[in-house]
């Protein structure tokens, strides 16, 4: 059998800090093979990007490898190296990293350097490693771009990162990691911060990038979607240790850890059953939530919000030098309506409208046409025409869910403070009472009441979050608009979050509106399932109609790129690999929405509408 | 491009004229003037004919016209005795207080300053630069605390104090006289070889003196810019490419932090003019901060109106460099703006 690329062997990180020596990596053992991918699976703080850090020794001052070996048996030449024995500054070490093992990060946003041009960068990475000029490091450069997927790849060595959209920025990553033709890619993470469609191209890319060069990749991921698709074999890591090691057919088929299993079950699937419930790995207990009863407030007749053909656009201007201005459309004719105590999901990639929308409800933005309306049980009223008593009611039945849960919350203000804020604003009550509603307002969400003289830096990001919903819900709200409320969550307190939001929902009889790019998510809380793109509601209709029949050509994109943990259900890459699913003047025919044109919703089953382009709507006139 | 420095040009003219009313007025804001003062004291005294004189400059300067006339006068948008003549004809006035036209008062003062503060601002950067750099990089290390200690007294030390130490001891230890910028045989004299000598070795001292707070204050913040820029993704990426240490650094985050600097020249250059007049006046320079003192103790407002004109104009064309370089150095601004 080949050796290994790199063998690593009781690898262990020490950590010093203030509070004391903490180990973050413990007797770390796994082999990652010639041409093969390995994932390394866990929540955050379980050392996984520590171990990647370790073995390019770029790990930081405070951490330290105190023993165990890297050994890295180099293809080209045949040397073996124990990387853990070199110094970090050595000049062989500079020439591993880098050169034969090279790494790309999560944040394609901020891990290249928004002073300097794509081109500078990587022609960089070759030219610390091959001697070679400017001139030959440039073509070398638009090679690599070229074959990573730039459309323009001349052009792009002298754009700045900031030019770039994020898959852009993260194939120029992958580029300038592959430049100097590595035995061993490490990726952090790679695909996390990217709209689905883009990050099944990216991991398409790193697939057929691998194939090509029959290098090895280890990848990092929390996604056990991301790890059915493209890892061949997997390592689980939970506080710095192993649970389970194998193939990828063994690890999804036959998962042996308590630990692995229950990870497995936290996350959202589409197959799920009807009214199946996720398991939180640590579960939280609401204590009072079972004894709450849903007050009694007048039903509307109607949805509780509706939203009529909401149009907003925004000017931009293009530069710090020419006066010129250019107006984009964010948010076209969106008609969307939310009956009460139901959830409406609204689905969509980063830019497509969502957001402008809930804050339009919020009426924290003004939309240049179009009507919210918010029905309580006393008849339907214009959001945007309230004024004075009415529109501090409505702010008051309408709440917000933050997708932050570190900055959305005061640091300086603790949780009593954080959490009474709204009652004082709206002067609501005495402070004993505000004192007793905070209490029972911390238990509805299983946090518990010694909490409330902390600061929101003691707590974890699940707990935060809690924090956060406790807040939205002081005022007693009718409706809830929750924008990407888990995305920044691990998935074991995705879990979590969603059960609470879901037990809130039936024993409060809220509404929600919710808000996120990831389809599991909204396929779990939603009843109803809206689809954006670029500003334009595409399809809308209840979540099983969506799932088994969905129409159109940006759905269905938008379905088949999204990785399952199920390795019966792969990434169908092919279909992927062509683009343009997000423009609407792409589109086929019937959905082709010429540019300054809005099309027609139309019904083609009951509550399933699609959005036809102007062909159609000559037909339905 | 054009556009823009149009546009910025037509709002510093804007700027300059509302700085230029507001400075005016504010001198002649107490009760009298120079001229008035002095005939005042002079018939205490009975001098008939310095009073004469005195009326006789009053009417030649137009200072018995009401304030706004002679705002205008003095800018040069209308006829005063001597026709149109005034600060646009680049006429900068008449100094009574040292009974000379302004532009002989400030001329040489105003080259020595900035020549002096030049040397300052140089100081800073040489000094301040790599220490904060070491310091940054060796976060909490013995040097980092040794710099940031040294760093606080700098802060605390009052300039003024130091110049005087620094004046008793210079002399005492190495005999050098270190009043002035040369010595004084040297006054008046044209320029020549051993004047600028006298002129280099007189200028250590003020050099030290006025740029100890300055290099103190930018190890701090060049320190923190540097602690936050070096905790960045991008760092991070530059050195698993195999960047070398002092390169990754150099290349990628001292660049960054370098970003507020470069927005303070605006700041810098009117500081150059007015920022060091307390150790001006201690180590007796020739430079422009004792006179703008001592001409607005005496109410000799064309002199007075004129160095502070002076800063404004230095602070509008500084902020419009720095905008400039910004920009050229900065490709999120220059093609950005939309985000």
């Amino acid at each position: 059998m080949e050796a290994p690329i790199l063998s690593v062997r009781q690898l262990t990180v020490d950590f010093s800090t203030d509070a004391g020596d903490f180990r973050a990596v413990d007797g770390l053992n796994f082999d990652i093979p010639k041409g093969k991918t390995v994932a390394l699976v866990g929540e955050s703080g379980s050392g996984k990007s520590v171990t990647a850090q370790a073995i390019l020794q770029i790990l930081s001052k405070k951490a330290r490898i105190t023993n165990g070996s890297l050994l890295f048996n180099d293809p080209s030449n045949g040397g073996s190296i124990d990387i853990a024995a070199l110094a970090a500054e050595s000049e062989a070490m500079h020439s591993l990293r880098g050169g034969r093992i090279a790494m790309i990060f999560q944040e394609p946003m901020t891990s290249l350097s928004p002073l300097h041009t794509i081109g500078d960068q990587i022609s960089e990475a070759l030219m610390i490693h091959a001697d070679v000029d400017q001139a030959t490091a440039n073509q070398r450069t638009v090679d690599v771009l070229s074959r990573v997927g730039f459309p323009d790849p001349k052009r792009a060595l002298r754009t700045y990162p900031f030019e770039l959209s994020g898959g852009l920025r993260q194939r120029a990553m992958i580029a300038m990691a592959l430049i100097t033709r590595p035995a061993l890619l490490i990726a952090d993470e790679p695909t996390t911060a990217l709209d689905v469609t883009t990050q099944a191209q990216i991991l398409d890319l790193i697939k057929e990038l691998q194939a090509e060069t029959g290098m090895s990749v280890l990848l990092i991921t929390h996604d056990l979607g991301v790890v059915a698709n493209v890892a061949d074999e997997v390592v689980v890591m939970y506080r710095g240790r192993i649970m389970e090691a194998g193939s990828r057919e063994e690890i999804f088929r036959n998962a042996q850890h308590p630990y692995l299993q229950a990870l497995m079950r936290a996350v959202p699937r589409f197959a799920m059953a009807e009214n199946e419930r996720l398991t939180p790995i640590r579960e939280v207990k609401s204590a009072s939530l079972a004894a709450v009863d849903a007050p009694q407030r007048v039903q509307p007749a109607g949805p509780i919000l509706k939203v009529e053909r909401l149009t907003k656009s925004f000017t931009l201007r293009s530069g710090w030098f020419s006066g010129k201005t250019r107006e984009i459309r964010a948010v076209s004719e969106v008609d969307l309506s939310l009956g009460a105590g139901k959830t409406l999901g609204l689905v969509g990639e980063s830019g497509c409208g969502k957001t402008t929308v809930s804050k339009m409800i919020m009426r924290a933005i003004t939309p240049n046409s179009g009507k919210v309306l918010f029905d309580d049980g006393t008849g339907r009223r214009d959001v945007h025409k309230l004024e004075g008593e009415a529109l501090t009611t409505y702010r008051r039945s309408v709440q917000f869910i933050f997708q932050d849960p570190f900055s959305s919350l005061n640091p300086r203000m603790t949780v009593y403070e954080l959490l009474t804020e709204p009652l004082r604003i709206h002067d609501i009550g005495t402070s004993d009472e505000r004192y007793e509603r905070v209490k029972h307002l911390l238990e509805l969400v299983g946090l518990d009441q010694r909490a409330l003289r902390r600061y929101p830096h003691s707590f974890s990001g699940g707990q935060r979050q809690r924090l956060g919903i406790a807040r939205a819900l002081a005022l007693e709200p009718r409706v809830l608009l929750c924008d990407e409320p888990v995305s920044a969550l691990d998935v074991s307190v995705q879990a979590q979050v969603l059960n609470l939001l879901k037990d809130l929902q039936s024993a409060l009889g809220l509404s929600y509106l919710f808000v996120s790019h990831n389809l599991a998510v909204v396929d779990y809380i939603a009843d109803t399932i809206a689809v954006m793109c670029r500003g334009y509601i595409v399809e809308e209709a209840p979540k099983s109609t969506l799932f088994r029949n969905p129409v159109h050509p940006y759905t269905q994109a938008l379905l088949a790129a999204v990785p399952d943990p199920d390795i019966d259900r792969p990434l169908d890459f092919t279909k992927l690999r062509t683009g343009g699913f997000s423009q609407p003047s792409a589109w086929p025919e019937p959905f082709r929405i010429e540019p300054g044109e809005f099309g027609v919703m139309k019904e083609i089953e009951p509550g399933h509408k699609v959005r036809m382009g102007r062909l159609t709507a000559r037909e339905a006139a | 491009m054009i556009r823009f420095l149009l546009r910025r040009i037509v709002t510093m003219a804007v700027t300059l004229l509302i700085i230029s009313a507001l400075v005016f007025f504010i001198i002649k804001l107490p009760p009298g003037d120079f001229l008035t003062n002095q005939i005042a004291e002079l018939r205490a005294q009975g001098e008939s004919a310095s009073i004469a004189k005195a009326e006789f400059l009053i009417r030649q300067y137009g200072l018995d016209k009401p304030a706004w006339q002679q705002y205008l006068v003095w800018l040069g948008v209308m006829p005063g005795p001597n026709g149109l003549s005034g600060l646009l004809q680049g006429d900068w006035g008449w100094s009574f207080e040292y009974d000379k036209p302004v532009v002989d008062v400030v001329g040489d003062a105003v080259w020595l300053t900035l020549l002096v503060n030049l040397a300052v601002v140089i100081f800073i950067h040489l000094i301040a630069i790599p220490i904060a750099i070491y310091s940054a990089t060796r976060q909490y290390s013995i040097g980092d605390y040794i710099a940031t200690f040294i760093g606080y007294i700098g802060l605390a030390t009052p300039s003024f104090l130091l110049a005087l130490i620094l004046l008793y001891y210079m002399n005492r230890w190495f005999g050098i006289s270190i009043g002035g910028l040369y010595d004084p045989q040297y006054a008046g004299e044209p320029w020549s070889w051993p004047k600028i000598q006298s002129l280099l070795s007189h200028l250590v001292v003020p050099t030290v003196v006025i740029g100890l707070g300055g290099t103190a204050a930018m190890i701090r913040r060049m320190r923190a810019n540097l602690l936050d820029e070096l905790g960045k993704q991008y760092y991070v990426t530059a050195k698993a490419k195999g960047l070398g240490p002092t390169k990754a650094l150099l290349k990628y985050p001292f660049r960054m932090s370098l970003n507020p600097f470069i927005a303070d020249i605006g700041n810098l250059l009117p500081q150059l003019v007015s920022g060091s007049v307390l150790v001006s006046l201690v180590l007796s320079l020739p430079t422009v901060g004792p006179i703008l003192l001592s001409s607005l103790k005496s109410q000799d407002q064309f002199l007075a109106g004129f160095i502070l004109m002076f800063v404004a104009v230095l602070t509008v064309v500084g902020m419009l460099v720095s905008d400039l370089l910004l920009a050229w150095l900065d490709p999120r601004i220059r093609i950005g703006g939309a985000r």
